[in-house]
């Protein structure tokens, strides 16, 4: 359940954004969540509801978008969006590539008041 | 000079566009506004993850982190290094509860550190960093992070390791790496152990390389038993190498 301690980071962040934008509350909360970040969205999700109580995000809605494994290929140079997790590149079959986006969680927006 | 510890690992990849928006030039609010902010939920922990790898490279040790479930033979894997002398290394060890693991590597008279995390179910970059400094680095050639026993939630923090070790044992079944892919993508070496329990269980050793290679075509896999030396000695030489290519 490191679901938890990752919402903590996260209502830090929103905090620290709101205060930087003096904003009394946040009203959104929009997050890209990587396939292959090892976090399960519906555990986020209650761990956020649980959290949020009290602090900057109580009556923010929490939205995840789900991001699919992107793979930068060495050999052809190509970018290519994996719909199962492997690391091979669909154009030339390397293995010689690296994840560009996938294996993170991003805090991407927030709305706020 | 690093400010979190005052060691002498100086700052570096300190991404701070990353963490700043959009609306820089006007952040007063007036009425509701949507910003861009684009910022890692765990940039603290990569940053401090990038840092505990500053700290590994200045001294030339490679770290290399240790995950499986509970009970797959981290510690024992450790046990047989210990008794090879075939490189000096140091140990930090993570558990939820106890020192005994940090107790067994001791025995053997290789230097470790125990974290116990309380209710977290990984070891994080902060934690490392902790132990890190309790290493006598100068005297290691390589660093193992024993993480916590868990094969799900060790896979979403960087630790701050060079590589990553994923084991997992006869007994557990061979379809571990089918229902925990995220885990076994971020292997560097598989390690397939307790094989001298073959003989006494139904276990598909190549449909699990075979689903290993699905993910990752290029993973190394290797089979390991603590009763069978060659297999000791194949750890070994993987090590070296990987040691070898980044001296
Ligand atoms: N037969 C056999 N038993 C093994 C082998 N490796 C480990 N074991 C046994 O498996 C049990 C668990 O091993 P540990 O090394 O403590 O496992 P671990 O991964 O460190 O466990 P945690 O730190 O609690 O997650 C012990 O009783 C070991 O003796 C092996 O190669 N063969
Ligand atoms: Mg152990
Ligand atoms: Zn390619
Ligand atoms: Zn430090």
């Amino acid at each position: 359940m490191h679901e938890y301690s990752i919402v903590q980071a996260l209502l830090e962040q929103c905090e620290s954004h709101a205060q930087e934008y003096k904003a009394t509350r946040i009203t959104r909360v929009i997050l890209k969540i990587g396939k292959l970040s090892g976090v399960e969205p519906y555990l986020l999700q209650s761990a956020f509801d649980a959290f949020k109580e009290g602090g900057i995000c109580r009556e923010a809605l929490l939205q995840m978008e789900l991001q699919n494994l992107v793979l930068h290929c060495e050999a052809c140079g190509e970018d290519s969006e994996q719909s199962e997790i492997c690391y091979q590149c669909k154009q030339c079959q390397s293995t010689q590539v690296r994840a560009v986006d996938g294996e993170e969680m991003f805090l991407m927006r927030l709305e706020m008041e | 000079m690093c400010k979190d510890c005052g060691c002498s690992i100086q700052d570096h990849d300190h991404t701070h566009q990353e963490g700043h928006s959009a609306l820089h030039s006007n952040p007063q609010l007036n009425d509701a506004k949507t910003v861009e902010v684009i910022t890692k939920i765990l940039a603290k922990n990569a940053h401090e993850a990038g840092h505990n790898r500053a700290h590994f490279d200045a001294h030339k040790v490679l770290a290399i982190n240790l995950m499986s479930a509970p009970g797959s033979g981290k510690t024992a894997l450790l046990e047989k290094m210990a008794e090879s002398g075939a490189f000096t290394f140091g140990v930090i060890e993570g558990d939820l509860e106890t020192s005994l693991d940090a107790e067994r590597i001791r025995a053997k008279g290789i230097p470790a550190f125990q974290i116990q995390t309380g209710s977290a179910c990984h070891l994080d970059a902060f934690m490392v960093h902790k132990g890190l400094h309790e290493m006598p680095l100068d005297d290691l050639e390589v660093c193992f992070i024993e993480n916590v026993g868990n094969l799900v939630c060790p896979a979403s923090y960087d630790v701050g390791a060079h590589l990553n070790i994923v084991l997992v044992s006869v007994p557990e079944g061979s379809d571990k790496i089918e229902k925990y892919p995220v885990m076994f993508a971020k292997a560097d070496l598989i390690l397939i152990t307790k094989t001298d329990l073959l003989p006494y269980f139904e276990y598909d050793i190549d449909h699990e390389k075979a689903q290993a290679r699905r993910i990752k075509p290029n993973v190394d896999i290797l089979a390991f038993s603590t009763k069978d030396e060659q297999s000791i000695q194949n750890v070994i030489s993987w090590i070296k190498f990987k040691k070898s290519m980044r001296s």
